[in-house]
């Protein structure tokens, strides 16, 4: 039970990785789309618990919110809108795989290369700056939109305009002609 | 092992980027291949949060509420385009689309 308390963030983080890079293997391998898709659901219901565990829960929630709602029921009725009973007969990877597969196992190794030979100051970074305006201890939620609204509006507002134009644009790619 | 910093959420991250690119690169179903770059824009987030703890700044986190931003609309029209492709096809294939082929 000990062991449970003091490492509890620790379990949590390899537990959810774990999972998270299961499924987003599942999401790369299987042969059915709908499996897929239900795969990247899994793999961003970890990662939105890994945000939590980082100090994000807003990012955490909006995580769960957006992808695991918005963007996966636009998966799922896509992948229902469209026919798929050839799914059997067709190959699965592309001729380039071998290729791809040696180019990103090179790729992790320099990933990895760096990032044992990174060093980052402080064990404990101070978590509460994450936690307050000012000197006021407000919450995440309260303590990202200070940043939003008041470092990044202009941001927010070409954010917003973008998404005007996606909708837009996926209206018009969606249409019957 | 059991102490957690950036470093695993690098790692995690940047195994998290090269399964998608995989998925990208390799998936013949357009589908699976949108899919795929959730999963990259995903472990993007996980970086710019992982960085936002370490330094405690929340700009990391304000980028990461762009980037879900920005993977909302790919979705949004991406998924018009393969719909496109399937009418115009009946398959989401990416190699039945060849036209632009030099």
């Amino acid at each position: 039970m000990d062991f449970l308390t003091q490492h509890g963030a620790a379990l949590l983080f390899w537990l959810f990785a774990g999972g998270a890079v299961v499924c987003a293997l599942m999401v790369v391998t299987l042969r059915n789309p709908m499996y897929s898709a239900i795969s990247l659901l899994g793999c961003f219901l970890a990662v939105a618990a890994l945000f939590f565990l980082r100090h994000a829960e807003f990012l955490g929630v909006v995580q769960m919110f957006v992808y695991g709602g918005g963007i996966m029921v636009l998966f799922l009725f896509v992948i229902m809108l469209v026919n798929l009973h050839r799914l059997r007969e067709v190959r699965l990877f592309a001729g380039q795989g071998p290729v791809v597969l040696v180019l990103a196992v090179l790729l992790l190794g320099l990933f990895g290369f760096f990032f044992a030979g990174a060093h980052f100051a402080g064990a404990q970074p101070d978590t509460t700056q994450l936690l307050r305006i000012g000197a006021e201890k407000v919450g995440n939620t309260q303590a990202v939109a200070w940043a939003l609204y008041r470092d990044y509006l202009l941001p927010f507002e070409v954010a917003s305009l973008f998404l005007l134009v996606a909708m837009i644009g996926a209206v018009v790619l969606g249409r019957r002609q | 092992m059991l102490e957690i910093g950036t470093t695993h959420y690098l790692a995690l991250s940047a195994v998290l980027f090269v399964i998608g690119l995989v998925g990208v690169l390799v998936r013949r179903n357009l589908i699976t291949v949108l899919m795929s770059i959730e999963l990259i824009l995903n472990s993007v987030n996980l970086n710019l949060i992982a960085f936002s703890y370490q330094r405690a700044d929340l700009t990391g986190q304000v980028f990461a509420v762009f980037t879900i931003t920005v993977a909302a609309g790919e979705a949004a029209v991406g998924l018009g385009i393969l719909l496109a492709l399937f009418r115009l096809r009946q398959t989401t294939e990416l190699d039945s689309a060849t036209e632009l082929r030099g």
